[in-house]
């Protein structure tokens, strides 16, 4: 592990950030204290339960609760006839439409029918006793299938976005979306070498140990409070109230502790059922999902097919760029090829690119985000082939990216046409070529693979309230859930500004009623951008303490200042005040002391992340085992750099989980059949070896201590990263994720000359 | 004049169009202009968009004064991980 800084003099002066504190919440994660939400319950508590589908498509003609109804212990059933016709067009991810179907049933696992019974069991029971009358129809499961002229429409009237067609023929086809830049025909005849080739991925799961849960309890008066696990409860708060129809104020969400998210939970699926089956049993209603459900109906990532073209000089200079991205939105449409188009270049600057990618429905459920979503597949075809043209060449692939690398002032590719503002691409490349792991020689059936990630990063809305206790000491609540060790990022920061030790400050996420409103924690937000809320309070705190002495010392205010956690008089005419002594008189000097900061931030700058594999291939079985893996990645400034570190490797073994072993398997019903962690082969930590971690520092100057994002693009380059390994190692490319051993195998044996 | 870029998201609605110039002061002008232009537009928007003024992305955009801004890029909603 280490921690390469560039440019950040500033770092020299930091007594917090940059430490490594014990988090705050620790404990109670590790002795069992810290409550999920499956641990919550409530006096005359009941269990709510969902009926799925049975089919991946088909029309519901008829649904009959009756005999449901009738069954003993049950308290209430709904369905989607207790809840408001959905909007039009309500926007991604089309939670009204998704969550409870109302015409047709779009994949397995939708949900049709919910049950509220005394327990879990009779829940159950009563939910076989719905009757659903179904007429199937035929599935349409893959890009190909969806993207065909005949194809079964899974939205009758689906009209294209951004389609050059002046025909408005409704489709499978959601969105296409197209970018250009230079002449890309001049950029491929400016080339010595031109590859092009198709890569595919498939769907799957974020993964998180936690089933979705929630328990809602609906009152008399109209209200209703709902304690959930989420990566954000204000977003729990007003999805939820819009599915029901209701004023969001009616809802207050109580953030449980989060097992794990990775994205999967930045919408809501069971939230909007639970309060409407709590207001007509007049019960509590608690609901958890199984590991089947969360599988079925919960969000996988986009499977995709993806052809690259790409040409360079034998300089290694790159001419030109061309993408077709396909991406799988299921059921309902999402921005996925947008954002992979707009990822698949972002690294280079390329002169002449031309991009095109599609959105398209099938019935599979809808695809969610899942860390850096779509950045990964699009990283996966381009690095490849830049690997390729290293070899072509006989160029190191570090130098390759180094040489078309693209810098502060570049223009960046797709919908957003700014310039880069200053970025750590550089730094995270010359980090690996400078590690002592990209010396280690390697033996037979052995490779080495390198690969390069860059994500845009998301800004948002933050909120953070800080309340001084009498002793001196400060709760700094805020409204961002703690998904990796963002509570004690948040101490960090506080304690930086205050001048108090992190032991001091007691970080609290807050609930919907109790703090500011704060956006979901999504494209590695929340230590910015909740950063900067909490440093803005902590600024408006020392201004408060400030002024505090100078009512003591009966000075000035402009005679005070703030050092190290003390008051100090400028001229040294009193003896400085500790923070203890001024809240100690707070109620003698104006009143108790606290501050808020609030804010729509921007400027969260890009990151970017080099990754070097090595690994070993067993040519009798294909299997590949990892045996080393070092990720550098540019995170601003690390304010708590053992967190940094373990988003680093999170991202890294999901990676290459998706690499080399996770997919989602339907059969030709579309019935999914590995919807389990047994036949859905995550890593797990007896599967990989220590991942090294490289923390490059290139401050991002609109943030107060130089923080970017770093909670995902670490799982953008290892596709690539490990598809180079393989053929560096065996001397075949592989273009099929995940690349299992029979891929392998079988790709060993063709190049072989076996079958 | 403001350079506007129309994502794929509005590209419906301006028969194809994909870059228009307009002069505004704001994006709340932008758009109600854009919709005298194209109707539709504004209710469009109403389920989310995103803006890229100068190349700095908003995620939440509404009311951001233009002045000496040369280019608007709409966006889908972002969405993150």
């Amino acid at each position: 592990m280490s921690v390469v800084t560039k440019e950040n003099s500033a770092k020299q002066s930091y007594k917090y950030v940059g430490t490594r504190p014990v988090r705050h919440d620790g404990l109670e994660k590790v002795n069992g204290k810290a409550r999920f939400a499956a641990d919550i319950t409530k006096p005359r508590m009941i269990h709510g339960l969902v009926l799925r589908s049975p089919h991946a498509h088909a029309k519901i003609l008829s649904i009959d609760t009756t005999e449901a109804e009738a069954m003993p212990g049950v308290k209430a059933v709904v369905s989607a006839s207790d809840f408001p016709l959905p909007k039009k067009d309500e926007g991604f991810p089309h939670r009204s439409k998704n969550l409870i179907a109302r015409d047709k049933v779009r994949y397995e696992g939708q949900a049709v029918a919910a049950v509220a019974a005394t327990t879990r069991r009779q829940a159950r029971e009563a939910a076989a006793k719905i009757i659903v009358n179904y007429q199937e129809l035929p599935n349409v499961m893959t890009i190909d299938e969806a993207m065909a002229e005949d194809a079964t429409l899974v939205h009758e009237n689906l009209i294209t976005k951004g389609s050059d067609s002046k025909t408005a023929k409704p489709s499978n086809i959601a969105e296409r979306d197209f970018y250009e830049r230079g002449d890309i025909d001049v950029g491929f005849a400016e080339a010595d070498f031109v590859y092009e080739h198709e890569f595919t991925t498939e769907s799957l799961h974020q993964g998180y140990i936690e089933p979705h849960a929630c328990l809602a309890d609906t009152g008399k008066d109209g209200r209703s409070e709902i304690w959930c696990s989420s990566q954000g409860h204000f977003m729990v708060r007003s999805a939820t109230a819009n599915m029901l129809g209701w004023e969001t104020s009616r809802i207050k969400v109580v953030p449980a502790e989060i097992g794990g998210g990775f994205g999967g939970k930045t919408t809501i699926y069971l939230e909007p059922l639970a309060v409407k089956l709590s207001e007509k049993a007049d019960r509590p209603v608690k609901m958890v999902m199984s590991r089947d459900e969360v599988f079925k109906a919960t969000g996988p990532t986009a499977g995709t097919k993806i052809r690259v073209k790409i040409g360079a000089k034998k300089s290694g200079e790159i001419t030109a760029g061309k993408a077709w991205l396909a991406y799988q939105s299921g059921a309902f449409p999402g921005p996925w090829g947008m954002v992979g188009g707009w990822c698949v270049f972002a690294c280079y600057n390329i002169p002449n690119v031309q991009i095109e990618a599609f959105e398209i429905i099938l019935n599979r459920p809808v695809s969610i985000p899942y860390r850096a979503p779509s950045a990964p597949m699009a990283a996966y075809p381009t690095e490849t082939v830049l690997d390729q043209i290293a070899k072509e060449i006989d160029m190191d692939p570090i130098d390759l990216r180094l040489l078309n690398a693209v810098k502060e002032g570049d223009v960046q590719l797709g919908d957003f046409g700014g310039k880069y503002p200053r970025i750590g691409i550089k730094e995270t490349l010359e980090a690996i070529k400078n590690h002592p792991n990209y010396k280690i020689p390697l033996a037979p059936n052995q490779g080495r693979g390198i690969a390069t990630g860059y994500w845009f990063n998301i800004a948002e809305s933050s909120s953070a309230t800080i309340n001084l206790s009498e002793d001196g000491r400060a709760v700094v609540m805020t409204g961002s859930p703690d998904i990796g060790g963002s509570r004690v990022s948040m101490a960090i920061m506080a304690a930086e500004v205050i001048g108090i030790d992190v032991k001091l400050i007691q970080p609290v996420v807050g609930d919907t009623e109790t703090v500011g409103f704060t956006d979901v924690t999504e494209g590695s937000r929340a230590t910015y951008a909740t950063g900067i809320a909490v440093v803005n309070a902590a600024k408006k705190i020392v201004s408060k303490l400030r002024e505090r002495a100078s009512i003591m010392w009966e000075c000035n205010l402009e005679d005070v200042e703030w050092v190290d956690g003390r008051a100090i008089h400028k001229d040294g005419k009193e003896s400085p005040m500790s923070i203890t002594e001024i809240t100690a008189k707070a109620k003698k000097t104006g009143g108790p002391l606290n501050a808020i900061g609030s804010l729509e931030t921007k400027g969260q700058g890009p990151a970017f992340s080099t990754q070097l594999c090595d690994l070993e291939v067993d040519p009798e079985t294909g299997k590949v085992t990892i045996l080393r893996y070092t990720t550098a990645q540019d995170a601003g400034t690390a304010i708590h750099p053992s967190y940094v570190e373990g988003q680093m490797q999170g991202g890294v073994v999901q990676g290459i989980g998706m690499a080399l072993n996770e997919e989602y398997i339907y059969n030709q019903k579309g019935i999914l059949e590995n919807p389990g962690f047994l036949d859905y082969r995550m890593p797990v930590a007896s599967d990989l070896p220590m991942i090294d971690t490289v923390i490059v520092e290139v401050p991002n100057p609109k943030h107060p201590y130089g923080v970017r994002g770093v909670g995902e693009v670490g799982i953008v380059p290892p596709l690539a990263a490990v598809a180079n390994a393989i053929h560096d190692a065996i001397g075949v490319r592989l273009r099929e994720a995940p690349m299992s051993p029979v891929k392998v195998l079988k790709a060993l044996n063709q190049k072989n000359g076996k079958n | 004049m403001i350079k506007v870029l129309l994502g794929s998201n509005l590209k419906n609605f301006t028969n194809g169009v994909e870059e228009i110039e307009l002069e505004a002061s704001s994006v709340k002008s932008l758009i109600t202009e854009m919709d005298r232009r194209y109707p539709g537009i504004a209710d469009a928007l109403e389920s989310g968009f995103a803006l890229a003024i100068d190349g700095e992305v908003i995620a939440n955009p509404g009311y951001e004064k233009l002045a000496d801004v040369s280019e608007v890029r709409f966006l889908s909603p972002l969405q993150g991980g």
